[in-house]
């Protein structure tokens, strides 16, 4: 078992953000999750990261209460990918990549073969390497979001955590990153918005309202006509794409 | 990887170590030239000879014959204040860079944490006061009253744990409330000698560091340096904000607050010696980003390098530009730093 989470609770002062989640993810396995805005899935991400402490409840990674893992030792396993993180500084794609090794290296270590390795790598898989040279702030949205990834992916993950990554990029990108994601033999959380990109990349979906999971399993169980309605309140039919078999939504007026 | 890359990769670090080597001996050698030159200056000239052969005679290894006038005013006046000068410009550049990064803010500068609005609350109520009856110094004071305005803002912005943001209104809130009581203090208590004098001091000025200040301030800068580069990294992980640093097993605490520390002890030992010099702080991190990049490893090295060089360049000008009077230092700075101030606007301007 990768990422696992029983019953946890997050709060805020006295008002209840995850409210009694648990879920296990399995490894190698892409687990998508979606929900309103303001159900959680932000919140749940961090947590899992391990940048916010649960308030009760644990998170597990392969049995072991990540409260008592070294953040340097978090890292060197599992990466985040925020949503909007964006910088000033007039970086450059290859620096912005290399700041994933840095769970990797001690203060005085130099930058090793293996290092080298993993950076070229996760630029090649991003196909980033032709604008390795080229500054942040001249990079276009997919470009920014491209180059998180292959930051993220050269902190050699065992698990990736991903929250609403295909945000603000055209249908291409959204397309080509789910893809690249889905194809990485590691284990995978993203949070998402759009329900199709769900139901084709995910291998598990998970459900939340209100803090609280209210539906998970595969895309097929989980996204149905009822659930639309109740989860997201609104009209759909869902049927089976004749295209990848996935469950395809129409939006009904 | 084949046999090749590998020996390609090790002639590549050896020129670039070379390189390096030369890099620190010009600078070395350009700050030694400057305050060569600072230390010719003044009412009575001293050729760059006399003051090279001067410091020679004292290490023991020439003893060449010279005025002894001259000898006395470089060993006692010009070499500590130009000196003084360098150490200076390297810690308030060092701070003002970290500060930079650390916030995420273009316009971070060392006093954004209300430093030097503490210090002059504590010289005026030295000054004007007479607080602690003579048995504290002026410096003292300075000092105290940076690490009194320092610990406020730490405490309103949630000792390490609050953002960027949070500690940057701290701040300005704490130069606020210290500024306000400076006046106070001054409008209610002070003369107009007494006035002037904290004008000038405010202002900023080398007239009076000696050795001991030398001592002091190589000694704060020295350590600090060493600190921040070995945190240069750490720095660099802070790029895309707080939660992505952690996310990458920065010890986010601890690293705000140690570097946070480290720049409160550089710029209050500067400000309680020389008063509060702006834009040095501001300016310089900015001009040695535009050539070496925004790799903290080069950047801080850089910008003390060229805080150095700019500090004794400017307290040369404020001793020539008026003949027979001295501006006060942080006049010449703010006059250098405000057009380049317009030009950072301008580009950031046309960034966005």
């Amino acid at each position: 078992m990768s990422i696992k989470a029983e019953n946890l609770v997050w709060k805020i002062g006295s008002k209840t953000i995850i409210d009694g989640v648990s879920f296990a993810a399995e490894p190698g396995k892409m687990l998508g999750l979606l929900g309103p805005n303001g159900s959680g899935k932000t919140s749940l991400l961090r947590l899992l990261a391990g940048l916010k402490k649960p308030t009760s409840g644990q998170i597990t990674l392969d049995g072991k209460n990540i409260a008592h893992i070294k953040r340097r030792s978090m890292a060197q396993r599992i990466a985040f990918i925020e949503q909007h993180a964006t910088t000033n500084a007039g970086l450059k794609v290859i620096d912005v990549v290399k700041l994933g090794r840095f769970p990797h290296r001690s203060m005085f270590s130099g930058w090793t073969v293996a290092d080298d390795l993993a950076v070229t790598s996760a630029l090649e898989r991003t196909e980033m390497t032709a604008k390795r040279n080229d500054r942040w702030q001249s990079l276009s949205g997919g470009e920014k979001q491209r180059t998180h990834l292959a930051r993220a992916l050269a902190q050699s993950p065992q698990e990736l955590i991903l929250d609403e990554p295909t945000n603000h990029l055209d249908i291409h990108h959204q397309i080509n990153l789910m893809r690249l994601v889905s194809s990485l033999p590691i284990t995978s959380v993203i949070a998402l918005h759009d329900l199709n990109h769900a139901a084709m990349f995910c291998d598990q979906l998970i459900v939340m309202q209100s803090g609280k999971i209210v539906a998970s399993g595969s895309p097929e169980d989980v996204i149905t006509q009822a659930l639309l309605h109740d989860v997201f309140s609104v009209d759909a039919r869902v049927e089976s794409s004749p295209y990848h078999s996935k469950p395809h939504i129409h939006f009904v007026r | 990887m084949s046999v090749s890359d590998i020996k390609g990769g090790g002639v590549r670090l050896y020129s670039r170590f070379v390189s390096l080597v030369a890099i620190l001996l010009a600078s070395a050698l350009g700050i030694s030239l400057i305050v060569g030159i600072s230390v010719g200056i003044g009412d009575m000239p001293i050729p760059l000879s006399s003051t090279y052969a001067a410091m020679t005679n004292r290490m023991g290894w020439t003893s060449v014959e010279l005025n002894r006038i001259h000898e006395t005013i470089i060993w006692d006046y010009r070499l500590s204040r130009a000196l003084v000068a360098v150490f200076c410009g390297a810690g308030l550049a060092l701070s003002g860079a970290i500060l930079q990064s650390l916030l995420r803010n273009p316009l971070a500068e060392p006093y954004v944490l209300g430093i030097s609005a503490g210090a002059s609350t504590g010289t005026v109520a030295v000054i004007v006061l007479g607080l602690g009856a003579g048995s504290i110094s002026l410096s003292a004071g300075a000092f105290i009253g940076a690490f009194a305005a320092f610990s406020f803002v730490a405490l309103l912005s949630n000792g390490a744990r609050g953002g960027a943001d949070q500690t940057i209104l701290a701040g300005v809130a704490a130069s606020q409330l210290f500024n306000a009581a400076t006046s106070y203090i001054v409008t209610t208590s002070g003369n107009a000698q007494q006035a002037r004098d904290v004008m000038f001091w405010l202002l900023g000025s080398f007239g009076a560091v000696r050795w001991p200040e030398f001592a002091l301030v190589s000694v704060v800068v020295g350590i600090g340096l060493i600190i921040c580069l070995f945190y240069a990294r750490v720095l660099d992980a802070f790029a895309f904000g707080d939660e992505a640093a952690a996310s990458l097993g920065v010890n986010v605490g601890r690293a705000r607050l140690l570097l946070f520390g480290i720049t409160a002890v550089m710029t209050a030992t500067i400000v309680s010696m020389v008063g509060t010099i702006g834009f040095v702080g501001l300016v310089v991190p900015h001009a040695a980003r535009f050539v070496v990049g925004p790799l903290h490893v080069r950047l801080l090295p850089a910008c003390a390098i060229v805080g150095a060089i700019f500090m004794v360049a400017a307290d040369i000008a404020s001793r020539v530009l008026i003949p027979q009077q001295v501006l006060p230092i942080g006049v010449v700075t703010a006059l250098v730093g405000v057009p380049f101030f317009a030009i950072i606007l301008y580009r950031f301007r046309r960034a966005t």
